[in-house]
């Protein structure tokens, strides 16, 4: 009924105190007839994040997991079990919390299973560059994974979060091994305890 | 009742100079007359989300602009740090929520305004609740809750079958924001002008430092700051997380902060670096709020009353060296999955998601392979990872009309990957729903409301 509409805004002004007036007399009208059940709002952040889940293309050696269930995909977590290096043998579950302006904000990503990694500190804060500083929209939740699990298997001394760790990385590779097993098997490492990962 | 009659004309003589009398820039449908001013007033509600700096110099514009109908939502209280430029609030009323505040004292001085408060967060309530109001009035500091109303607001648009939006449906929306001595403007008809999500890639992206520089080799005193909010308050506080709106978690930040300044020998660690740090607060100046409020308040009695074009669409002014406004025309995202009108396409009732994946696949605008399907936050199929292929599965062999809630029509999501051969490529695409022969879906049920 209304196609012969010009879609340019000026050709609607004007128009709008017309409509308001129609709706408001028909709201007097409709007082107390509102059946409309409530309705969840998605965000575009939600939509975009639904994108990045279903093209999920994960190497065997990490799984993802949805603690809240099929519909809550803003916080999911992601195990890793590293194949190659110091952490060969371990599992590593990372928390994701993600932004309802994902991807305009990167997520947020914690480590929940103590490790003792020179860029991971006894907190769980990882530190990894695009989750930070290098975040661009374009990345994904893959890229995260992948930059997590390559934290795995190329641990580096330069970026440290655990000082301690980083410096015996740096200067006695065969020990930060053996901290590595120790700490990993369930134990101490200096003054730190260390929950099983194998 | 004479000095009434004097006082109400006076109140509103550069108003009428506006709506009676004609001019060469109003709209088509513009006539002029004490109708209109009337109308104005009797019929237009206005909702302004925000009653901050920018919200209290949209609210008293608003109602000196002659509208009666004001509704205010905030969900904050006032602050001492508030009172320099939020003019609406004194020193007694600090802890107060704003709205209340600042809807009262809005109607202590313009006589004959309704100003109705809600203290709450935007997403405490309805979507029935936005759908109320004529017009939408953003003073926001946050993405997030833009984005959020913005959704929301196109969440009301509906369109014809030839994807033209029907304009009884359109919810429009002027969005004012300052920074400093920057602002915008911006009038948003969604449908018709780019909706906050059509350019989101507007906003920077924030600075955020990388965490192993905070924990070793800060060089500045928000180094400082960081280090204490991101990892120190999480070494000692195990669990609890912080409050950027308590001020005791603020304040041990602070301390925090200054004791790791003076270790490394960093200047400048202050209280208020330290809460502009943590909430990302750039100095807001009064005046910058109240020039932008004026723009929003004129572009909202623009599009109400038709008295002149509207502004089209984003206006930006700097006040940092001399002053510098300028006025960018920025263009729709046609298939911007929030305000498009997406892909329409008529069901039987009796299809299944699985029938609906495979005609997605066949459909020739859009020949999605793979598809996977949400609808309002509920995941109806996903392909990947097997852990949701898995909990989905059984949704293939239900019709999508149930999974759908038996509603007549409604809006899915479908992520897959479109185009042939070397030209794969994943894509998000937006579809209006609509199911033949279920009450209540012709365009003509719409156009009844006009």
């Amino acid at each position: 009924m209304r196609d012969f509409y010009v879609l340019q805004s000026d050709r609607y002004t004007g128009i709008m105190i017309k409509l308001f007036k129609v709706k408001e007399k028909q709201r007097e009208l409709a007082e107390n007839s509102n059946g409309k059940p409530p309705v969840k709002k998605q965000s575009a952040g939600e939509l975009r994040l639904h994108k990045d889940i279903s093209e999920l293309n994960l190497p065997k050696t990490c799984s993802i997991s949805f603690p809240n269930g099929k519909d809550d995909l803003m916080n999911f977590e992601v195990t890793i079990r590293p194949d190659d290096g110091y952490y060969l043998g371990g599992t590593f579950t990372f928390t994701f919390q993600i932004s309802s302006i994902y991807p305009h904000e990167a997520p947020k990503v914690k480590c929940k299973t103590k490790v003792y990694h020179p860029n991971i500190d006894l907190d769980g804060n990882v530190c990894l560059n695009i989750l930070r500083e290098d975040w661009k929209p374009v990345l994904n939740i893959n890229t995260i994974i992948y930059g997590l699990y390559h934290l795995f298997t190329e641990p580096n001394h330069e970026d440290p979060l655990n000082r301690e760790a980083a410096a015996v990385l740096r200067d006695n590779p065969k020990m930060f091994e053996s901290n590595v097993r120790r700490a990993m098997a369930g134990g101490y490492v200096g003054q730190t305890f260390f929950t099983r990962c194998i | 009742m004479a000095d009434a009659t004097t006082q109400q004309s006076s109140r509103s003589r550069d108003l009428d100079k506006l709506l009676l009398r004609p001019g060469h820039l109003v709209g088509p449908a513009f006539e002029p007359g004490t109708e209109l001013r009337d109308d104005l007033q009797k019929y237009v509600r206005i909702l302004v989300v925000g009653a901050g700096g920018l919200g209290c110099e949209l609210l008293k514009d608003l109602a000196l602009s002659g509208f009666k109908n004001l509704e205010v939502i905030d969900m904050d209280r006032i602050e001492v740090s508030n009172l320099n430029r939020q003019f609406l609030f004194r020193l007694e009323d600090v802890g107060k929520p704003k709205a209340e505040v600042a809807a009262k004292r809005v109607m202590e001085r313009v006589s004959g305004v309704n100003i109705v408060p809600h203290f709450c967060r935007i997403e405490d309530k309805e979507l029935e609740f936005y759908s109320e109001f004529s017009i939408i009035v953003l003073g926001l500091d946050s993405i997030e809750a833009r984005s959020y109303i913005n959704a929301v607001a196109c969440g009301f648009l509906e369109y014809d079958s030839n994807d033209n939006p029907q304009e009884q449906t359109m919810k429009p929306m002027v969005d004012g924001g300052t920074e400093g001595f920057k602002g915008h403007a911006r009038v948003i008809l969604p449908g018709m002008t780019p909706c906050f999500e059509c350019t989101i890639w507007l906003f920077p992206p924030q600075v955020k430092f990388p965490l192993c520089t905070l924990a070793e080799t800060p060089r500045t005193a928000a180094h400082c700051i960081e280090y204490a909010h991101l990892i120190k308050w999480d070494e000692v506080h195990s669990g609890k997380s912080f409050d950027p709106d308590n001020p005791e978690h603020m304040q041990w930040v602070y301390l925090e902060a200054a004791k790791r300044a003076e270790l490394f020998g960093i200047p400048g660690v202050t209280y208020s670096l330290t809460q502009g740090v943590v909430k990302n607060i750039i100095p807001a100046i009064a005046s910058t709020n109240a020039i932008i409020s004026a723009a929003c308040a004129l572009e909202t009695l623009k599009i109400a009353s038709g008295c002149s074009k509207t502004l089209s669409n984003y206006l930006t002014y700097n006040g940092v060296e001399g002053l510098h406004t300028k006025v960018t025309e920025f263009v729709k995202d046609k298939d911007c999955l929030v305000c498009g009108p997406g892909i329409l396409i008529e069901l039987d009732t009796s299809v299944t998601l699985k029938m609906f994946i495979d005609l997605v696949e066949d459909h020739p605008k859009l020949l999605v392979s793979g598809a996977s399907v949400t609808h309002r936050g509920k995941n109806l199929y996903m392909q990947a990872p097997p852990v949701l292929e898995e909990m989905t599965r059984s949704n293939l062999s239900l019709p999508l009309f149930e999974l759908m809630d038996k509603f007549p029509k409604g809006v899915v999501h479908v992520t897959g990957t479109a185009g042939k051969g070397d030209n794969r490529q994943s894509c998000l695409r937006k579809l209006r729903v609509a199911f033949k022969g279920v009450d209540g879906i012709t365009d003509t049920d719409m156009a009844g409301g006009a």
